[in-house]
């Protein structure tokens, strides 16, 4: 193969762990890319998707070494080469476009001044030439006022737009392998879809070499022209995009496959519910008292019942469970509990309604205390609301870890010993143990893979069963709502758009445009949907412009 | 279920202390804690290890006497053996700049955690209290303070620990509120809990390490205040023995050759570095992300 431009050969890096013993996050891998293919790598978290990517350019983070293998970039094996040779190529043949835009920019420079500092470092080019070619990079990759956005500093332009400037940067020098991990994994789907189809063009004129790393399989379904399948640092499988879709081979491709679909709630049209547990009573409420987060959002929540708040980033969906919870006191209307209103504050509530309402967060790393054994986590609620203390306790917390699927042993471990869906699950558990009516689910799902994350939700599923609890489910993810959800909330920037049963909500044609742009917008696991949408889009995006300045 | 989970972490044993904590640590540090063990030794047996009495003048040897066999590091400006009123000098310094330290740590954490917690308009109360105290200096504060409400040890030890929980106070409003933002804090809120439990069972367990530094380093600091005080006169009053105040009432021989200030002074030189060398052990310890310990690859 003579356009061959990448090749690795039973690469092989390793990371040192805290009690000094070294372990393999990338074993014995192969891998080959050339020059204008597009090679997708997917996996869940600590797959090493990431750090294959980085071994491309002969880089590994600060812990990790690769310590085997060869990487024939262009011919040239650059384990071999020196510490000069490398600085010379990265960022110059080879460049990198990190997940978080807005972590990998510095916040006290001008946008220019990052994107050009790689050309001008190499002495690739002077600094107007690199200002020229910035300007024209920001035209393709669609950024508005093009000339001028360069001045300004990362704070001052929308996640998306920010995400596209660093695909400039990356292009800037004309590198003939980009290295893309997880570019629109921070993104809202709407926003998604812009950086994915201006990053996809951009390739593709350019016929650059790529590896796009990214956990979903929707996204990369657009942009790959083949896709390796990676597993704790090893092949699962490999293949051309459509064969890995609609014909794994392997069983935990498939399961990566069916994650997203998994269908947990009947799709039917249900009625508002006459006896609703939470009924929230035309809100409006703000943080500084002068900008309404949210506008007089009425919703009821039934007992046993799903009910899905879904919106971008900014929607307020958030500070919706904030004033349920009573973080934050509404301006005007109230929270009623079982048609009883519950005060406004936190400190005003007893004991009893605290219990009755308890939630569920994003990032189970930091909803819980590093520093309490799952025992202590669990037990507290238990101690706390039902006064139970020593073996009662013990006994009661053994019972909620059954409940999750977790055996008794993880009593005495800390979160640090925990996986990711153990946590969340330890979570739910302590939101369990208070015996509580709703359960508020704040994007519980959101940190998780996939598989995890569908375990999750079927877990919740169960329980809700068990116990008829009832769930408020915050999410961005539309993909998700119209499995688990009765009903679904649509916000936008404080209002509700729309509501309604799920099925009415996700049966086209919707009734209002923001909700079928925002369902629209949600990647679905074919080749062919990137084109489709965007063929299809028409006015539909037009009011980007609007959300996202 | 026949759910795929995600890859657990090993199961470390939990809660015991890490005795590599002893393992590890590199020669420096233990000298350093050998010196404190040495001090702490003299501190608890000062009756039993020194030679003579406290204030027992030996009128044959005079003084500034060189040493000797009986008098292992001479006399003292009267005749008092420098051994022994080094060895009861360990206990008064060692003993004021603890209390002091204890006190001022449980009043700056305390406030400083309040603040952290609480917010608002508590928060700024009492930061602005801190920075009044601060504004002023400290051993200015301190000798006003002093002179008009007498030397005795216990308005010593409180003076030292209000100064000094100034800045107790600030480190730990810092940590506290990294951790306040926290969301396992907002669910202890959520759960109804009170200030109490949420300092000492949330923000506590979270913020010991770089507070336990701190003490080390707020230690030594203390026990040089109360030198420096010491050395001002109005320190420990004699017949008492503290380091501060032997180095005070030695210090003008020095210039005729006789090393009598020497030995104070390096007994206060040796337990701060003593003190500092573990602290350094103990802040790079807990500075060492599990990464870092890997050799880097060359960028």
């Amino acid at each position: 193969m003579s356009d061959l431009l990448l090749e690795m050969r039973k690469l092989r890096v390793e990371a040192r762990g805290a009690d000094g013993a070294t372990n393999a996050i990338v074993n014995n891998l192969d891998l080959k890319l050339a020059r204008g293919e597009v090679l997708g790598l997917i996996g869940e978290s600590g797959a090493g998707k990431s750090t294959i990517g980085l071994a491309a350019m002969a880089y590994a983070r600060s812990g990790c070494k690769i310590t085997g293998g060869e990487i024939i970039f262009d011919g040239s094996d650059l384990m071999l080469q020196d510490a000069d040779v490398l600085r010379e190529m990265r960022g110059v043949r080879a460049a990198y476009i990190a997940q978080s835009a807005a972590a990998s920019f510095n916040p006290a420079k001008r946008l220019n001044r990052q994107v050009c500092e790689v050309a001008v470092r190499h002495g690739v080019m002077d600094e107007d030439a690199a200002v020229a070619r910035a300007i024209e990079l920001y035209e393709k990759l669609d950024l508005p006022d093009p000339r001028n956005i360069g001045r300004r500093y990362p704070h001052q332009v929308s996640g998306g737009q920010l995400q596209r400037v660093m695909s400039a940067m990356a292009m800037t020098c004309g590198p003939d392998l980009l290295v893309l991990d997880e570019p629109t994994t921070a993104l809202d789907v709407t926003t998604q879809i812009e950086v994915l189809a201006t990053v996809r063009d951009l390739i593709r004129q350019n016929n650059n070499a790529a590896l796009y790393i990214t956990h979903d399989l929707a996204v990369v379904a657009q942009i790959a022209d083949r896709v390796m399948v990676l597993r704790y640092g090893e092949l699962v499988e490999e293949g051309p995009t459509d064969k890995i879709l609609n014909d794994p081979d392997e069983a935990y491709t498939k399961e990566l496959v069916s994650a997203r679909e998994a269908v947990i709630k009947p799709r039917v049209q249900v009625a508002l519910p006459d006896n609703p547990v939470i009924a929230i009573r035309n809100v409006t409420a703000s943080y500084d008292g002068k900008v309404d987060v949210l506008k007089n959002v009425d919703v009821v929540i039934g007992k046993g019942e799903t009910v899905a708040i879904v919106g971008e980033s900014g929607s307020g969906k958030s500070t919706l469970a904030r004033v349920v919870t009573g973080l934050l006191p509404p301006r005007e209307g109230h929270v009623e509990f079982q048609g009883k209103r519950l005060s406004q504050a936190l400190k005003q509530r007893s004991r009893d309604d605290l219990r009755r309402i308890q939630m569920i967060y994003q990032m189970p790393d930091v909803a819980m205390n590093p520093r309490q054994s799952v025992a202590e986590i669990i037990g507290r609620p238990l101690t706390f609301y039902f006064g139970l203390t020593g073996r009662k306790r013990d006994e009661r917390v053994r019972e909620l870890l059954a409940q999750i699927d977790m055996d008794p042993v993880f009593a005495e471990r800390l979160p640090g010993q925990l996986s990711g869906g153990q946590k969340q699950r330890v979570c739910i558990a302590r939101a369990l143990a208070a015996e509580p009516d709703i359960i508020i689910c704040d994007e519980v799902t959101s940190a998780l893979d996939q598989v995890v994350a569908a375990g999750i939700l079927k877990l919740l599923d169960r329980l809700q069963k068990e116990t008829d609890i009832a769930y408020m489910f915050i999410t961005h993810d539309l993909g998700i709502v119209k499995n688990i959800a009765e009903r679904t909330v649509v916000m936008y920037q404080g209002d509700v758009v729309e509501q309604g049963s799920t099925v009415d909500i996700f049966t086209p044609p919707q009734k209002e445009d923001y909700t079928r742009k925002l369902i629209a917008s949600v990647p679905e696991m074919r080749t062919d949907w990137l084109d489709e949408v965007l063929r299809e889009r028409g006015d539909l995006f037009e009011i980007d412009a609007k959300a996202h300045t | 279920m026949s759910m795929v989970d995600d890859k657990v972490p090993e199961a470390l044993p939990r809660r015991s202390f890490d005795w590599r904590f002893f393992a590890e640590m590199p020669l420096a540090s233990k000298v350093g804690l050998a010196i404190i063990a040495i001090n702490a030794f003299a501190v608890i047996f000062a009756p039993w290890i020194a030679p003579y009495s406290e204030t027992e003048m030996f009128r044959d040897l005079g003084n500034w006497a060189p040493p000797s066999a009986e008098h292992w590091l001479g006399s003292d400006q009267i005749g008092r053996d420098m051994l022994t009123r080094i060895i009861y000098g360990a206990r008064t310094t060692i003993l004021i700049a603890l209390c002091a330290t204890l006190l001022s740590f449980s009043m700056g954490i305390l406030a400083g955690f309040t603040a952290a917690v609480m917010g608002g308009i508590v928060d700024n109360v009492l930061s602005r209290i801190v920075d009044a105290l601060m504004a002023i200096p400290t051993l200015i504060l301190a000798l006003v303070v002093i002179s008009v409400l007498g030397t005795e040890i216990y308005i010593l030890v409180l003076v030292i620990a209000v100064l000094d929980s100034t800045r107790v106070f600030r480190l730990s409003r810092a940590i506290a509120m990294d951790v306040a933002v926290m969301e396992f804090v907002e669910a202890a809120r959520l759960r109804g809990e009170g200030l109490w439990w949420i300092m000492r069972r949330e923000i506590l367990p979270n913020t010991i390490m770089p507070l336990i530094a701190e003490f080390g380093l707020r230690f030594s600091f203390a026990f040089l205040f109360i030198a420096a005080l010491s050395f001002l006169g109005l320190g420990v009053q004699p017949p008492y023995a503290d380091w501060g105040g032997m180095v005070r009432e030695n210090a003008q021989v020095i210039s005729y050759g006789i090393p009598a200030p020497l030995y104070p002074a390096g007994a206060i030189a040796l337990l701060t570095i003593g003190v500092n060398l573990v602290v350094d052990y103990i802040l790079a310890r807990q500075n060492r992300s599990a990464a870092a310990a890997f050799e880097e690859q060359e960028l």
